[in-house]
């Protein structure tokens, strides 16, 4: 009477835990999937042998000792926005605005140095520098936040749009500031060096690495163990809990995106005053975004955003090390790095979901 | 014997590590009612979700009239004349009643509304439904949506009809009337499967009765051959004590005293009118209702978490003798007055708890915040839970564990020990053994009863009013958002309070 029906090929069912072991062999698996899959579209594509294009990749990054510190910049960089993003996309406050919020703190920085110029000492000018861009950074975050928290506006689009007021706000500043009409704002202050982050080492970069670095582990200490930590993990969980135990919402987020915003205030003052001494629309460069990425794939955890964020600037630097060498343009090396992004982003499915074939018919 | 209209054989489902079911054989024959008795988390939903093509069974077979079937999906389901009412309703709002019946349902031919109403009028007289067709859902009663989720089944033809729950929703006068329906559906050759862990409904309604246990089948039984205790027995796996001791209230004192609160929601409905209680320290005030009925606002806003029209709510501090006016102050105002009022939400995970958390970091929420230090202080809240888990038999790997983890009764149990730990003045809980096996269940019972003795004043809001009438010393009922009586639990009689749960508007009260 019924037409006969079989079992489904395939269903999906949710794993309850995976032993991290299994979790590491399944992450490992994808990475060299990836490889194996972005060597045969190198291949496909080029004609090049993907072993070479590896090792060229491999040298964009470790080759020579200037080519290496330029890596930890660069992870530093992306590093520090991660950072700053963290607290407040632990509280679920989508923060999209990083970009804007750096850009707003280089401004400042880089005003401090245009006007200043010699005026003060150095060591003093920096520290104005500092709590410029940390204000400017706060001032960023916290207005989408106050609409946030008073009238549960939205703020992703918020934040996101805050990037184009904050661009604008730095176009219109150059254009101020540099009557030719080129749009380029020169070197500042290239002869008396004032307002520039001092050497150390004689390594350009070695302070940018070491204030990012006690940033992290000041980030870290901050979520695990202090009363704000937890107040915002509370928060981000659910607000009907926090209100439960009396936490006044409104002022953990405002505190919270206050402090996501100041650190992204000084990642705009190392990228102005410990590195490029300028400022242009591009100071963050897309980091605002890709630290999104970098701060989920660790899942929070700062220390695992160190490799996270050294994974991707590694990525960055071998592909336009082999768009140099090859006399190619970015896209070859943007599908390489998008391939392996894509293995390594899509093997969470595997650990959090468990997939069963149809099992042979018993007749 | 005939051929079982439904037959399960061997049927297995695993979470992960989880097993759900295991080996589990049941079968319902034509013009039967057979009860599905478990604790929760004994895998009585994941069974019946696999006939109705929730979830498909990791091994095992299942045979519709005979033959072996494979049910994909819920459209497969109602292709074998299969229907679920679920315990959540799947309805939309702002259609009637008729409309809600026949939605979803493929034809060929053009919608006729008339025609639908016609059915489902034809429908209700044969089984005695008393419904409107033309109502809207949001006019309806919680009874009322109960009855359109039958009729939309039967209206799809199902042969094989499977009730999740059905009374814990209703009053017992409903319920009394649901089984009327079943009982008539009964004659006419339908299989009944009815899940539920009320042992009186399952004596009074069925022909046989299943039990699983921890996912394992333990066995069918005849109800006239059976009884209260042994199927306790079979559900728990030994021999359980069911009764509650009410001790006499210890030197009662006005600890609450509630004056004329008013209170509306987001969306501006009513939800309290005019509500004027007092509760005494030592004793158990019971709060009966229907769900919904502003139990929730209620507590809510004597714990400080509504915002009140109007009305004052004064509370006794025992040390000082002060009266305190607890309206329109935040938690932490409340805490900071030095009033120690526990509350136990009726959302544990949403609100009492937070599940992605371990156990200590959930012991920690009311904690936390002591000392002057910027960090907080695990060794304290972890020694806490170490002596909850230990105490209240919490099931838990360890206490690291992120709540969500755990089983629904081990996580109340997590939140009444937290709450109990800050040794309260004032305790109120909601449904506190909503989800519980009749273990925890008992175990939470004798915990209200402990902190009765020591003098706290306890406000239990509770569905089964068998429980209420043996554990409480005064039993408040709630209808629509105002008191329409406070009975004496000693006294009162279960159809006493059902008829007050369903007075419309009950006016003054007499405390």
């Amino acid at each position: 009477m019924h037409e006969k029906t079989h079992e489904p090929l395939i269903h999906i069912t949710k794993r309850a835990f995976l032993e991290p072991w299994k979790a590491l062999i399944v992450r490992i698996c994808a990475v060299l999937l990836a490889l194996l899959t972005a060597g045969l579209f190198i291949v496909l594509l080029t004609g090049l042998n993907p072993l070479e294009v590896y090792a060229e990749m491999f040298k964009g990054s470790f080759s020579t000792n200037r080519k290496f510190w330029i890596l930890l910049q660069k992870t530093a960089m992306l590093l520090c926005i991660a950072l700053a993003v963290t607290p407040a996309f632990k509280m679920k406050f989508w923060n999209l605005g990083a970009e804007g919020q750096v850009l707003a703190g280089g401004l400042a920085c880089t005003a401090c140095m245009f006007y200043l110029k010699d005026s003060l000492p150095n060591w003093l000018l920096i520290l104005i520098m500092i709590a410029a861009s940390v204000l400017s950074g706060i001032i960023w975050a916290i207005i989408p936040a106050f609409f946030k928290a008073n009238w549960n506006t939205n703020e992703t689009l918020f934040t996101l749009m805050m990037n184009y007021a904050a661009i604008q706000l730095v176009s219109f500043c150059i254009a101020k500031w540099v009557p030719n009409g080129s749009g380029v704002l020169p070197i500042l202050n290239s002869s008396t060096k004032a307002g520039w982050l001092p050497t150390l080492f004689e390594k350009q970069y070695f302070l940018n690495v070491l204030i990012v670095a006690v940033i992290t582990v000041v980030m870290y200490v901050y979520l695990k163990y202090s009363k704000h930590g937890y107040e915002l993990s509370v928060v981000g969980e659910s607000q009907n809990t926090a209100k439960y135990i009396g936490i006044n919402v409104k002022k953990i987020i405002l505190r919270t995106v206050a402090l996501s915003g100041a650190i992204c205030g000084v990642s705009g003052f190392l990228l102005v005053s410990g590195t490029g001494h300028t400022i242009s629309t591009g100071l963050a460069g897309g980091n605002g975004f890709t630290a999104i990425l970098v701060s989920w794939l660790a899942k929070f955890n700062p220390f695992i955003m160190v490799l996270t964020s050294l994974l991707i600037s590694f990525l960055q630097r071998g592909a336009s090390q082999i768009a140099s060498s090859y006399q190619m343009d970015d896209s070859i090396s943007d599908i390489v790095t998008g391939i392996i992004l894509f293995f390594i982003i899509g093997c969470e499915f595997f650990i959090n979901y468990k997939i069963n074939f149809r099992k042979k018919e018993d007749k | 014997m005939a051929t079982a209209a439904i037959e399960l054989k061997n049927i297995c489902k695993r979470f992960g590590s989880i097993i759900a079911n295991n080996g589990i054989n049941l079968s319902v024959y034509n013009g039967e009612i057979l009860s599905l008795l478990g604790e929760n988390g004994s895998g009585k939903t994941t069974l019946m979700n696999m006939i109705s093509g929730i979830y498909f069974p990791d091994e095992g077979h299942i045979f519709i009239n005979g033959e072996e079937v494979f049910i994909r999906s819920p459209k497969d389901a109602f292709k074998y004349k299969i229907g679920m009412i679920h315990q959540h309703f799947k309805l939309v709002d702002v259609f009637s009643a008729a409309e809600n019946i026949a939605l979803g349902i493929e034809s060929k031919e053009r919608f006729n509304l008339k025609k639908a109403i016609e059915d489902v009028k034809a429908i209700c007289d044969r089984y005695g439904f008393e419904i409107e067709p033309e109502k809207k859902i949001y006019e309806m009663s919680v009874s009322e949506k109960q009855t359109v989720e039958i009729l939309k089944v039967l209206y799809r033809g199902a042969d094989i009809l499977i009730l999740d729950e059905p009374t814990a929703v209703l009053t017992p006068q409903e319920a009394q009337k649901l089984f009327a329906v079943l009982r008539k559906m009964k004659e006419d050759g339908k299989s009944i499967i009815i899940i539920t862990h009320k042992l009186h409904e399952v004596l009074s309604l069925s022909d046989r009765v299943s039990v699983l246990r921890k996912g394992q089948y333990i066995g069918t039984v005849k109800t006239s051959e059976t009884n209260e205790a042994e199927l306790t027995e079979m559900m728990v796996g030994r021999k359980i004590e069911l009764n509650i001791e009410r001790t006499e209230p210890v030197e009662p004192v006005k600890r609450l005293e509630i004056r004329n609160i008013n209170c509306k929601n987001r969306e501006g409905v009513q939800m309290l009118s005019n509500i004027n209680f007092d509760a005494y320290s030592g004793e158990i005030l019971g709060i009966a209702g229907i769900a919904g009925s502003g139990q929730k606002e209620l507590l809510e806003a004597i714990a400080g978490l509504q915002h009140l029209e109007s009305g004052e709510i004064f509370y006794n501090n025992p040390k000082n003798g002060k009266a305190e006016n607890l309206r329109d102050k935040t938690p932490l105002q409340i805490k900071e007055l030095g009033v120690r009022l526990s509350f136990v939400p009726e959302d544990r995970l949403g609100m009492g708890l937070v599940g992605n958390m371990d156990i200590i970091d959930n012991m920690m929420l009311r904690s936390y915040r002591k000392g002057k230090s910027l960090f907080v202080q695990r060794k304290k809240p972890r020694n806490l839970a170490e002596k909850v888990i230990n105490d209240l038999e919490v099931v838990t790997p360890g206490p690291t564990t992120p709540v969500r983890r755990l089983s629904g009764g081990n996580v109340q149990k997590v939140l009444v020990g937290r709450e109990i730990a800050a040794a309260p003045t004032v305790l109120m809980v909601a449904y506190p053994v909503r989800g519980l096996d009749i273990n925890s269940s008992y175990l939470i019972y004798n915990i209200l009863n402990e902190q009765k003795q020591k003098g706290v004043a306890i406000i239990f809001v509770g569905e089964d009013l068998d429980v209420l009438l043996e554990l409480c010393d005064k039993i408040l009922v709630i209808g629509s958002g105002s008191i329409t009586g406070i009975v004496d639990a000693k006294t009162a009689t279960k159809e006493e309070i059902g008829l007050l749960m369903t007075k419309s508007n009950g006016g003054a009260s007499n405390a």
